[in-house]
């Protein structure tokens, strides 16, 4: 379990960036901090594994302050993943994935049939391990990214935008792909968007935050279009346009979902 | 080439004192500029003093430096060793620069990746900073090696034997032979040191050969910006 209690960050010249967060991140479950640019969605992930120190409050860790541990250990106790994948250029795909439990002293034969393990898991080929990451694709290099950000098998993975830069198509496959990993893996997921569709779609537990790191609401994705908080959540989460509007017609005999507009949603189940 | 034939023991002879004058002076320039360029790197306050430090170190005249140095440094002016420094000091002005870029030229998001995965600071530079400077390190030490090789000649004048030996040697006695013989001499080995350092950057960057992206696999259409890492 990760809990923020009371955390702020504040830097020298005055912005902040989080403003008193409190909230609890169940373990085994995902949660998304979802909000846009300057909501320090992003801060507020860094400060879990201390690339971020807060200037007040305290991030637990099964109850141990992070504060208190050495930032590396930390960091090496915790997958990472983020957008542009990362992966360090001049090392081939399979020793970007064997890093963190090289760092951790994992020896190179275990290491390495681990890391080979991983590039099936996430649905790679073997062939590519040997490749630099330049020479994949985008969707490819965010597949070892993942893997990478899973090789030391950390109980917390923490992804921030992982999907912002592949194209639709291929962030849909990696979203339905990171799905089925946590069905498997049951990870605690700490998971940083700006696209609702993707919170709702990906989160447990979504957490709305808006400019200056407030937390305007958190909870299911079903809870904010049930009872938002207010017309920034509405707004935020297109509840106040046609998209997610949705009423009945009847056609030929089945009752199709319809949005405002009148396009098709989908069909509803008797 | 009379000339060259007769004196092939000498010119031999003065090539290796040359290559003991100009590689550790390379060596020690290149290993002792990265530290600099590093520090120049990291802080803005640094990056100003250091490069200009540097661009005003490599403004004195070299006779002069070759001259001025013993008194400094203790050792007899016709010292081979006082050229060593005088040519590493020249080296560092050029390296320190290129050294600064070469760190700044490492893409945040690498390193910041480095950093979450649980590097430390000092295991990042080794493991991460270090090698992905290395294109425009290696770029950097070409210049230094080429700018070495044919300063060490200027030593020469202050009567530090090298191939430099030859000019001075070949210019009082009018021999055009030996001067040209001294120019083309200086130039292979610079040269040949050069191919050196780009064949040991192949063995040592393997990747950066590689860098551009293959997109044989591209069933899915890739925007450029997720494909091309900096």
């Amino acid at each position: 379990m990760i809990e923020f209690r009371g955390v702020t960050k504040q830097y020298p010249d005055g912005t902040v960036a989080v403003g008193g967060v409190d909230l609890v991140v169940p373990p085994r479950t995902t949660t998304v901090l979802v909000g846009t640019s300057g909501s320090g969605k992003t801060t507020l992930l860094r400060m879990i594994n201390r690339m971020v120190d807060p200037t007040d409050g305290a991030v637990l860790i099964d109850g141990t302050d992070v504060a208190t541990v050495d930032p590396v250990r930390l960091r090496r106790s915790i997958g990472y993943v983020m957008q542009n994948s990362g992966l360090l250029p001049h090392r081939t795909v399979l020793d970007n994935v064997m890093t963190v439990p090289l760092l951790k002293g994992t020896r190179r034969q275990p290491a390495r049939a681990r890391a080979m393990e991983l590039l099936e898991t996430v649905g790679l080929d073997a062939s590519l391990a040997q490749k630099y990451p330049a020479q994949l694709s985008g969707g490819q290099q965010q597949r070892v990214g993942v893997a990478r950000g899973l090789a030391a098998d950390p109980n917390i993975l923490l992804m921030d935008e992982p999907f912002g830069a592949v194209d639709p198509l291929v962030r849909q496959e990696l979203q339905q792909e990171l799905r089925r990993l946590q069905r498997e893996l049951g990870k605690t997921v700490v998971f940083v968007t700006h696209d609702i569709d993707e919170a709702f779609l990906l989160g447990d537990q979504v957490v709305l935050l808006r400019t200056g790191g407030k937390v305007v609401q958190s909870g299911e994705p079903a809870e904010f279009l049930a009872s938002p908080a207010d017309d920034f959540v509405s707004g935020f989460v297109g509840a106040d346009r046609g998209r997610r509007r949705l009423r009945l017609e009847e056609v030929d005999g089945r009752r199709v979902v319809v949005d405002e507009d009148g396009r098709p949603a989908g069909v509803l189940e008797p | 080439m009379n000339w060259l034939v007769q004196n092939l023991g000498l010119v031999g002879e003065l090539l290796l004192v040359h290559l003991a004058l100009s590689v550790p002076a390379i060596i020690l320039s290149f290993v002792i500029a990265i530290p600099i360029g590093y520090l120049a790197h990291r802080q803005r306050w640094a990056r100003g003093v250091l490069l200009t430090l540097c661009g005003v170190l490599y403004a004195i005249p070299s006779l002069a430096l070759f001259i001025a140095l013993p008194a400094i440094t203790g050792f007899g002016i016709r010292s081979p060793l006082n050229l060593v420094v005088a040519l590493t000091l020249y080296g560092i002005a050029v390296m320190v620069r290129t050294a600064a870029d070469a760190f700044d030229a490492v893409s945040p998001d690498t390193r910041l990746a480095a950093t979450a995965m649980g590097y430390s600071a000092v295991g990042r530079f080794w493991a991460v900073e270090l090698p992905l400077a290395g294109p425009v390190l290696l770029a950097g030490l070409r210049v230094v090696i080429v700018s070495t090789v044919s300063l060490v000649t200027v030593g020469a004048v202050i009567g530090v034997q090298s191939l430099g030996s030859l000019f001075t040697d070949g210019f009082q006695r009018g021999i055009v032979a030996e001067i040209v013989t001294g120019i083309v001499a200086t130039m292979v080995l610079a040269l040949a040191l050069d191919a050196l350092s780009v064949l040991a950057g192949r063995l040592l960057l393997p990747w950066s050969r590689r860098a551009a992206p293959s997109r044989r696999s591209s069933a899915q259409a890739v925007p450029i910006e997720a494909g091309e890492p900096a």
